[in-house]
C-alpha cells in the first residue's frame, strides 16, 4: 500500500507494508502514482505533455525513472502487498497470559483540580483513596508471576497525583530492586506527575530511580493556569515550572517528558508547546484533550483543520530551530526509521488489557488507566488473576486488522489499530474508530516522515535534538546519556 | 536514481522473520497516556 503526499516542499512516498520512505521529485512522484494501472508509453506520453518542457526532462529520463521505480517494486520497497494479516493475532496467541506492564494508581486523589481531568480530579468517578504497600507490593508480585520470559518489566506510577503517596511509590520501588535480580528481571520505573510536591528528595530519587518522568505542563501560563487549578482556584503555573527545570537541569540526560494537554480553547497548541522548549525544556508532549462531545473544551469538527495545520506549524518550527541547535523533541514526531518495531509490534495493538493492565488502590484490574471507573471493564484483581476472560478477549483481539474500516488506511502499520479507550469513548466499543482521533494521527505521522526526509535530505544543515544530550546512545531501546569520561571507542551507537 | 531518494528504513518483511520477542516498550506507557502510536516505539533487539 502507497501513501503520497507532499508537505514543506518535499514530495514522499510511503510504501507502508515494507516501510520505505522515499523522497522523490514531482516526476518520479507522479510517476509512482500512475506505474501500478498504466503501461509505460502511457506514462511517458502523460509526463512528456506535463514536464516536457523543462530541461531536465526527455523521454529518455523517463523511461529510466520508470525502470527505477521497477526495480524498487521487484526489492520490495514499492507496491509491497499486505501479507501480514495472518500473523496479527500470532504474537498475543504466543504470548498467551502474560503481563508485562502495570500503571499501578498508587493515588486516586490529586491536589489539583483540573477542569479537564478524565480521571475526575484522581477518583476515577469512585471515591478517594491511597494505595497501601501490601497492595503494591503483591501488584509487583503478581507482575513478575505473570510475566513469563520477558526480562523488562515496566511499572508508571500514576494517579491522580502519585507524589501524594511518595513513601509508597519508593517502599514498592525498593522492594522491585530487591527482587529483580533473582527473578531475572529488570524494572523500568515512570511516574507521571503534576509537579506540586516535588522536592529535593524527590528529585534525587526520580533521577536515581525512574526511567522516565512525565511532568505536566501545559504550556503558556494563562492557558496552563485557565484549567490546571487548586481547590482554592489558583493557578499552578507558577509554583511547579521552577521545580519541574530544577528536576530537569539535575536529571543528567535521563529521559523525561513534559506533557501537556490542549483542548478547544488553546487550539493554537503549538504556541504552547514553543513555550516550554522557550522555557528550556526539550523532551516535548502535547496531547489532544479527551472529553465528552458537547464539553466547552472538547475539540470540535471545526477545530479539526486548525489542529492539522498546527502540526505542519510545529514539525517546520522544529526544523528551523534544529538550524540553529536549539531543536526539542516532541513525543510523536519520534520516529526511528531503522531501529523502530518490528511488524509483530506494528499489528498487535496497544498491548491494553492483555500485556498491559492498569492496578487500582484496591487492587483491581481494568485493562488499562482509561478504563478504570468503567465497571464493566474490570478483568480482575491481583489475588485472583484475570477472571473476566471474555471481557479481555475483547481487547486480545484488538490488532491493526480488527477494524474493517482500516483495512485501506495507509497509518494502519504506524498505530496498530489504534488506542482502545479512545474508541470505547467515542463509539462504545473498544473496536469502534475514533475517526477524528486518526485524522490527527496520520497527520502527525505525515510531519514526523517529512521531518526524516529533511534530515536526510539535508544532513548537514539540521543538528535535531539528541535525548540524553549529544552524547547520546541507544540503551536497551531508550536513549541514554553516556558520560563524559566513558570510553566510546567500542560502541557504534552515536551518530 | 537522480529523481529518488530512498531513505534507510527497517525491513518490515523481514521482521517478520525474527521479531516478536516482546520486549519493547509498552506503546501507551512512556508519555502520552492518551493516545496510541507504536511508531515512536524502539526495538530492544536492534
Amino acid at each position: 500500500m502507497l501513501h503520497q503526499y507532499k508537505l514543506n516542499g518535499y514530495d514522499i512516498v510511503l510504501d507502508t507494508c515494507s516501510g520505505s520512505v522515499h523522497s522523490v521529485d514531482d516526476v518520479a512522484y507522479d510517476i509512482i502514482a500512475m506505474y501500478p494501472d498504466q503501461p509505460e508509453e502511457e506514462i511517458v506520453s502523460a509526463m512528456m505533455e506535463k514536464y516536457g518542457d523543462r530541461e531536465d526532462v526527455d523521454e529518455d529520463e523517463i523511461r529510466e525513472c520508470i525502470g527505477d521505480v521497477r526495480y524498487l517494486e521487484e526489492h520490495q520497497k514499492l507496491y509491497t502487498p499486505d501479507t501480514y494479516e495472518p500473523l496479527a493475532g500470532e504474537f498475543k496467541k504466543r504470548s498467551g497470559d502474560v503481563i508485562k506492564a502495570l500503571c499501578l494508581h498508587v493515588s486516586h486523589t490529586c491536589n489539583l483540580n483540573c477542569e479537564y481531568c478524565f480521571a475526575s480530579q484522581g477518583k476515577y468517578h469512585g471515591d478517594r483513596a491511597l494505595m497501601t504497600f501490601e497492595v503494591a507490593k503483591q501488584a509487583m508480585d503478581f507482575l513478575v508471576a505473570h510475566s513469563g520470559t520477558r526480562r523488562n518489566l515496566e511499572v508508571d506510577f500514576f494517579g491522580g497525583e502519585p507524589l501524594m503517596n511518595w513513601d509508597v511509590v519508593k517502599q514498592t520501588v525498593d522492594y522491585c530492586r530487591s527482587i529483580e535480580k533473582e527473578a531475572g528481571k529488570n524494572f523500568r520505573f515512570t511516574v507521571t506527575t503534576n509537579g506540586m510536591l516535588i522536592d529535593d528528595e524527590v528529585i534525587d530519587y526520580c533521577n536515581k530511580e525512574m526511567s522516565n518522568v512525565v511532568l505536566s505542563l501545559d504550556g503558556r501560563k494563562e492557558v496552563h493556569d485557565r484549567t490546571r487549578v487548586d481547590y482554592a482556584g489558583n493557578g499552578s503555573w507558577e509554583r511547579i515550572v521552577p521545580k519541574f527545570k530544577k528536576l530537569v537541569d539535575a536529571r543528567g540526560g535521563k529521559n523525561y517528558y513534559m506533557r501537556g494537554t490542549f483542548t478547544h480553547l488553546n487550539t493554537d497548541f503549538t504556541n504552547d508547546i514553543f513555550t516550554m522548549a522557550d522555557l528550556g525544556f526539550r523532551e516535548l508532549s502535547m496531547e489532544p484533550v479527551v472529553a465528552k462531545p458537547g464539553d466547552p473544551l472538547a475539540l470540535t469538527e471545526e477545530d479539526l483543520p486548525v489542529l492539522k495545520e498546527e502540526y505542519e506549524l510545529l514539525a517546520k518550527e522544529m526544523l528551523r530551530r534544529e538550524e540553529t541547535g536549539d531543536g526539542f523533541t516532541f513525543y510523536h514526531y519520534m520516529i526511528d526509521l531503522t531501529s523502530g518495531p518490528c511488524i509483530y509490534k506494528r499489528i498487535s495493538g496497544c498491548g491494553s488489557g492483555t500485556e498491559y493492565m492498569a492496578v487500582t488502590p484496591w487492587g483491581d484490574l481494568y485493562p488499562c488507566h482509561q478504563f478504570v471507573g468503567e465497571e464493566e471493564y474490570k478483568l480482575g484483581d491481583i489475588w485472583n488473576g484475570v477472571t473476566e476472560k471474555e471481557k479481555q478477549d475483547e481487547f486480545r483481539y484488538c490488532n491493526a486488522y480488527a477494524r474493517p474500516d482500516c483495512a485501506d488506511c495507509w497509518a494502519k502499520l504506524y498505530c496498530s489499530g489504534g488506542c482502545a479507550a479512545n474508541a470505547y469513548h467515542a463509539t462504545g466499543d473498544v473496536k469502534g474508530i475514533y475517526e477524528y482521533g486518526c485524522e490527527l494521527f496520520r497527520k502527525r505521522i505525515e510531519c514526523a516522515i517529512m521531518i526524516q526526509v529533511a534530515h536526510a535530505e539535508h544532513p548537514d544543515l539540521y543538528k535535531p535534538h539528541r535525548v540524553g544530550g549529544d552524547k547520546a546512545v541507544t540503551l536497551g531501546g531508550r536513549l541514554a546519556a553516556v558520560p563524559d569520561d566513558e570510553d566510546c571507542s567500542t560502541c557504534d551507537g552515536c551518530d | 536514481m537522480s529523481r529518488i531518494n530512498t531513505l534507510e528504513t527497517k525491513n518490515l518483511c523481514e521482521s517478520a522473520k525474527n521479531g516478536g520477542c516482546g520486549e519493547c516498550q509498552t506503546s501507551c506507557q512512556s508519555a502520552c497516556k492518551t493516545s496510541c502510536g507504536v511508531a515512536n516505539q524502539q526495538c530492544e533487539q536492534k
